[in-house]
């Protein structure tokens, strides 16, 4: 084939793939409906952005035809990185010097956003995301309703709290477990059912929970939600300025971001519990009945495995980080609402696993980081609103991409980001590195 | 009594809309064994392409609304069945030997973009039209409450009915009809034999957008009213619509949209209508639970 063939070709291919983006784009990109001050819908013509798209479409599809010789080809290529034995030591202490590290070179006052929105947050959703991690990642039980027992922890929180008068101490493990036995009484009923069924039913599951804290106003005050219930301490002692505060008892001045650092670290102390009890129990027969059942349900049956208590301690152990989770954002928040438990919520942290790459610790740390930390980082960069317009809204985005990256994810490396998932278990010895 | 009456009614009418959704779940289910989960946002982002059209037939144009709304539905159709074309492609084809959660990852994914495409592309709110086509037939009065059928309720049940039959003569008469069914019992014999699995599962799809579509223009033209998140409920109904049917069975489709129609509606008039929403997906936990194969499906045999 002569390089004007070529040439010709890839134009041709071009050209498909710009009328197929144009009729995609025809109404929904080149027009916006928008209500002018009668409430009747006005059209806004947005013709550029139209012609945009389709060039894109044009130029980006030209140099892959170029570039692959006219014709898509599969790359099938699964590259094994093996990760080098100092990353686990060195993240740790970098995430232990982090909060300490940004107070000490910001202030205590700009300190604060880098602590509890990037550090706190963040590690909240990697405990979500090694939680989901053991029902999805190792079991290979697909749970579309993870946000409720997120629910179901932040909410046993900040209904007992206040009640009670006990401790985040003490519901911290009541949190976990109430959401566990949550997560048992939806397993139940869905042991029978096929992966794909089983999805849908945790889905309609976790609907139902979210229809239900909105509309049982006299216990959940509805879509205004809780709050006003206790918040954390240092053992005792209150984040308060004047003498009865944790600042004036360990004789440091009063700051705001105390209590967020004191956040912090619970809470990589109990990401990493979460990660810890997914590594040992993969090494136990509970766990590599897990791996079983993920990979072959049949086998493991015949086998003499019994699925059912398989399933469901996956469930409940997935749901009981996913309640102590809760508990952790009720006290970051100081505010629960049914609006932070829909299902795009479980929608990311269900990106954050799939991202990761089922079944590696790792990979769902650094998905959790960059799907939290890019959104809230795109959310800073105020040069984008004067790009896009004054309503431009980085976490619009963020789910839009999020989107795209499953869908990618699937298609081109269904194993992850970073799949170093080693084997557990091998026969024989090691083979050469 | 009257309100009784006037809720079958109304029931009906939902009924049918979810119908037209189902039948999409039912068709790709059948064909490949895969819950398209972004069938709703598909459905939702119809709605949206027939409301830009009609505002652009009705304001640039000038065009009275009745021959705006058919040209608008028509148009609406050919281009979702465009975008479940491109979806198919880009989203599903690869991953038909892959595992078997793999396309339903891949769904929700292609789902959660599409919601946020229309969210960014034309904002969150709701997107209400003037209401058109008001005419209506009084049924009883004289009672407590005057029942009413309008012309937009038969018109909607009667396109359903229509194209039912008509999608039925095609999967039942013609070549196109025979291959998906080839597919549906074993896509690699059917292949062997000629048939082209790629085109006709492609071809579902895109069938399957274009009752969306209809269906998407019918909800515009009767509630009058589509945001940017509506995909998701209605579409989580209409797959529980296609479960209770029996996945895989045409009419139990249409037959499972007219009974969670039905449910919805009555479950709002006398219990809660706060809750209407628990009972669709408490129909959904419990069919999938007790009765998977539906009330006109065949029972699905796991092969080894």
């Amino acid at each position: 084939m002569t390089r004007g063939d070529h040439i010709f070709r890839a134009a041709r291919e071009a050209a498909w793939a710009t009328l197929v983006v144009a009729g995609l784009g025809f109404p929904i990109i080149a027009y916006r409906a928008e209500p002018d001050f009668n409430n009747a819908l006005m059209l806004q013509a947005r013709w550029p952005l139209f012609f945009e798209f389709c060039l894109a479409a044009f130029v980006l599809r030209f140099a892959l035809a170029l570039w692959s010789g006219g014709a898509a080809k599969a790359v099938a290529r699964e590259r094994i990185w093996r990760k080098p034995g100092w990353l686990g030591p060195v993240a740790l202490a970098v995430l232990v010097v982090y909060p300490i590290a940004i107070v000490g070179a910001l202030g205590p006052q700009a300190a604060l956003k880098w602590v509890d929105t990037y550090g706190v947050q963040i590690l909240i959703y990697v405990l979500l995301g090694w939680g989901l991690n053991i029902t999805v990642g190792l079991a290979g039980l697909l749970d579309l309703g993870y946000a409720a027992f997120y629910a179901v922890g932040a909410y046993a929180y900040a209904l007992i709290a206040p009640a009670t008068g006990l401790g985040f101490w003490a519901l911290l493990p009541v949190c976990g477990l109430l959401a566990a036995f949550w997560g048992f009484c939806i397993g139940f009923p869905v042991l029978r059912l096929r992966g794909d069924y089983l999805a849908i039913v945790t889905l309609a599951f976790a609907e139902i929970v979210r229809i239900v804290l909105i509309n049982w106003d006299v216990v959940t005050h509805g879509e205004a939600g809780l709050f006003g219930f206790p918040g954390l301490n240092f053992f005792g002692l209150p984040f308060i300025p004047g003498p009865r505060g944790f600042a004036a008892h360990v004789g440091l001045p009063f700051a705001g971001v105390h209590k967020p650092i004191f956040l912090y670290y619970l809470v990589l102390v109990l990401a990493l519990a979460a990660n810890f009890v997914s590594l040992r129990l993969r090494r136990l027969p509970l766990g590599r009945a897990w791996e079983a059942l993920r990979e072959d349900e049949i086998a493991c049956r015949a086998l003499g495995l019994d699925t059912a208590n398989i399933k469901l301690t996956a469930f409940a152990l997935g749901a009981f980080f996913a309640g102590v989770a809760g508990c952790l954002f009720a006290l970051r928040q100081g505010f629960v609402s049914p609006s932070a438990f829909t299902f795009s919520e479980s929608a990311l942290i269900l990106a954050i696993v799939v991202l990761g790459g089922g079944g590696s610790q790792l990979g769902v740390a650094v998905a959790a980081v960059f799907l939290v930390g890019a959104s809230e980082l795109l959310r800073e960069l105020t040069f984008l609103k004067s790009v896009f317009g004054e309503d431009f809204d980085p976490a619009q985005y963020r789910m839009l991409l999020v989107g795209l990256a499953m869908v990618g994810m699937m298609n081109f490396r269904p194993r992850g980001l970073v799949s170093t998932r080693e084997p557990t278990i091998r026969l024989g010895p090691e083979p050469a590195k | 009594m009257e309100i009784f009456l006037q809720q079958i009614i109304n029931g009906v009418t939902l009924g049918s809309i979810y119908g037209l959704i189902a039948i999409g779940y039912t068709m790709v289910y059948g064909i490949i064994g895969m819950v398209n989960f972004a069938h709703g946002d598909v459905f939702m982002l119809s709605a949206f392409i027939a409301l830009l059209l009609l505002l652009l037939l009705t304001q640039m144009l000038g065009l009275a609304a009745a021959p705006a709304f058919v040209a608008a539905m028509v148009a609406s159709m050919a281009l979702t069945a465009l975008w479940n074309y491109a979806i198919e492609r880009v989203a599903y084809r690869r991953l038909r030997s892959s595992f078997r959660l793999a396309p339903l990852i891949s769904a929700i994914g292609m789902s959660t973009f599409l919601a946020n495409f229309v969210t960014v592309t034309q904002g969150p709110n709701n997107k209400s039209i003037p209401p058109m086509w008001d005419d209506v037939i009084k049924i009883t009065s004289g009672g407590a409450y005057d029942v009413t059928l309008s012309y937009k309720q038969i018109l909607i049940v009667a396109v359903t009915g229509a194209l039912l039959a008509a999608f039925w003569f095609v999967v039942q008469k013609t070549a196109l009809g025979r291959a998906q069914r080839a597919c549906e019992q074993d896509a690699k014999m059917a292949a062997l034999l000629g048939v082209d699995v790629n085109r006709t599962v492609a071809l579902t799809f895109v069938i399957g957008a274009a009752l969306a579509a209809v269906a998407g223009s019918l909800y515009l033209l009767q509630y009058g009213v589509v945001k940017s998140s509506d995909g998701f409920v209605p579409g989580v109904k209409a797959f529980t619509a296609a479960v209770l049917g029996g996945i895989g069975s045409l009419p139990g489709a249409v037959l499972g949209g007219l009974l969670i129609g039905l449910i919805e509606t009555l479950w709002g008039q006398y219990f809660s209508s706060d809750y209407k929403d628990v009972a669709a997906f408490s129909v959904l936990a419990i069919t999938l639970i007790f009765m998977p194969s539906g009330l006109m499906g065949r029972p699905d045999v796991e092969k080894v």
